[in-house]
């Protein structure tokens, strides 16, 4: 006999549920991937890799990831700043403006597309202002930024604020007391608590702006090298009947997915570590 | 004067006029981002007046957009429910190994692109795809049909409840589930008398956000639907079709009636979410009581 055998939960309904939920998370997710997977699988390496490094995928690749990346930074500069007002600062309308940062969760992104779009035309109420200052937003590359920072918004907000509402506010006052400048204290004292959950606001604000789609496409003006991102291209060869490239380019995608959520993981378990001792 | 003015029990914070700067620059970005764009839609919507935009929403093709949304999202929530409580009770409730597997693979759905996740299903169901040929032999369309749209939904919803729910059980424990079955309740009535209780605001908050993403899908569906005016389209799709052929207010009116879908998801999430505050703090108080 194995003596070391866990305390079994006295609880039923095990077998059920673990069932159930193995069997329903196969068929609605792990065998479809498995599917792209396998479908990548027949490609041969020149069709993988020539795809994936054609100049078009390049483009979009590149245009794809840097304009994630700078709108997941804006986010997580004005998301900071957004947390902060909301925890420390009183002001009327606070529950609104709180309630009101997750729009961009709620509003779907066709919606959001259509209405940035018609707003940053060059008819549009704030296209409209910035057009005379020789600034072009909608269908330019400029415009998928806009999109992409309204679709990250509520990521970086929602991670640091309830960091900012549990920080002991002891730590400050004895900064205050030793002579720290509000500067010092911010750099040294405030940053440092809530960087990991700022870290992982970017890296999901991040995520979700790869691979975007809906918000995008009515804003970006989908000029092949210029302006076309990569889930678009993905479309695009599907609608062509190119099921080989999509599934490269997917793939790819994919694969970068899968590596981002690896790091988000990592960054919260080294959080937690720091958190509690 | 000194730099800082500390009032009694607020701790340190900023000068006055620092303080001020922050407001209006956070309330800037929220109303160029949020506020603005949220008026425009309805501004948009009814430029035209009342009855232009009336037309476009009991216009069949519009009609019947809302009922494909309407469907896609009645059959995805009940399942996606059935599976948040299921996978939550297993994850929450046993030790086992691989759970920090299960529960990275069932945010995956989060992580990955919309487009992807269509294309998953075409390559499943496609005529091109694994499944393909059998499909067309007996007749069944998944793809550009309204099964593809359903499927696509469940796939892009899959978390929202399971990853409401199962911190929510893991913080609860199974302290008082235990504490029924040794009085005698059957495991159905634990479930029933004493979980569902504990966690109803928890699994409202996820059918909100669950029953929102799926009738405001986009980019998943859209690779499946086809585009079949009147038969494969949801209500996002309609004010794709609607803007593409330069119909803004019509366009914009369909638009507003998800916008105001979005307000409300807004305003239910908030009320559940002081709900959920309070309940736990009951819970907070009666662990250290």
């Amino acid at each position: 006999m194995n003596i070391s055998i866990k305390r079994r939960s006295v609880l039923p309904g095990f077998g059920l549920t673990i069932g159930f939920t193995i069997v329903y998370l196969s068929l609605i997710v792990l065998i479809p991937i498995a599917g792209l997977l396998l479908k990548t699988a027949t490609l041969s390496w020149e069709e993988f890799y020539g795809t994936l490094t054609s100049a078009r995928v390049l483009a979009s690749f590149r245009l794809t990831f840097g304009s994630a990346l700078i709108a997941a930074l804006v986010n997580a500069v004005f998301g900071l700043l957004v947390a902060w007002v909301l925890v420390r600062y009183p002001f009327p309308g606070k529950r609104i403006a709180d309630a009101l940062v997750d729009l961009p969760f709620a509003l779907p992104t066709a919606v959001a597309g259509i209405t940035l779009a018609g707003l940053y035309s060059s008819n549009g109420w704030i296209g409209r202002f910035l057009e005379p200052l020789g600034i072009k937003v909608a269908y330019t590359p400029l415009g998928i930024m806009v999109a992409l920072i309204f679709i990250g918004l509520p990521f970086v907000v929602r991670t640091v604020q309830p960091v900012l509402e549990d920080m002991d506010k002891e730590l400050e006052e004895a900064a205050t007391c030793l002579g720290a400048t509000r500067w010092q204290t911010f750099f040294r004292i405030i940053l440092p608590t809530v960087f990991p959950a700022l870290l992982t606001g970017f890296a999901l604000a991040y995520a979700r702006a790869i691979g975007e789609y809906g918000s995008v496409v009515f804003i970006a003006g989908n000029m092949p090298m210029v302006s076309e991102i990569t889930p678009l291209l993905i479309i695009t060869k599907l609608e062509q009947y190119d099921y080989a490239g999509a599934t490269a380019i997917a793939t790819g995608m994919l694969l970068v997915s899968f590596m981002i959520l690896l790091t988000i993981n990592l960054i919260q378990r080294w959080n937690r570590r720091h958190i509690e001792p | 004067m000194s730099k800082t003015v500390v009032k009694p029990n607020s701790g340190p914070t900023e000068p006055r006029a620092v303080r001020w700067i922050l407001t209006g620059l956070a309330l800037g970005f929220l109303a160029l981002f949020l506020v603005i764009p949220l008026v425009s839609v309805f501004v948009q919507a009814l430029a035209k007046g009342v009855s232009v935009y009336w037309t476009a929403i009991i216009e069949p093709d519009a009609l019947a957009a809302i009922r494909l949304t309407l469907i896609a999202s009645v059959i995805s929530v009940p399942l996606n429910l059935v599976f948040g409580i299921a996978a939550s009770w297993a994850i929450a409730k046993f030790n086992f190994r691989g759970k920090a597997l299960l529960i990275t693979l069932i945010d995956l759905p989060f992580s990955i692109s919309p487009v992807i996740a269509g294309i998953v299903f075409v390559l499943l169901f496609g005529r091109q795809g694994w499944l393909g040929p059998w499909l067309a032999a007996h007749d069944i369309k998944i793809i550009f049909a309204v099964p593809g749209i359903v499927l696509a939904t469940l796939f892009i919803t899959f978390p929202f409840v399971a990853r409401e729910l199962i911190p929510l059980m893991q913080a609860q424990g199974s302290e008082e589930e235990e504490a029924a079955l040794v009085l005698g309740a059957s495991g159905w009535q634990t479930f029933r008398r004493v979980t569902l209780p504990n966690v109803i605001w928890g699994l409202l908050y996820g059918v909100i956000l669950c029953n929102a993403r799926a009738m405001g899908e986009f980019g998943a569906v859209s690779v499946v639907s086809g585009h079949i005016r009147g038969l494969t389209n949801t209500l996002p799709l309609h004010v794709e079709i609607l803007y593409n052929e330069y119909n803004f207010t019509a366009a914009f009116a369909v638009a507003s009636l998800l916008a105001l879908l979005a307000l409300f998801t807004l305003v239910a999430k908030t009320l559940v979410e002081n709900r959920l505050r309070h309940a736990a703090g009951r819970t907070t108080e009666k662990t250290e009581g």
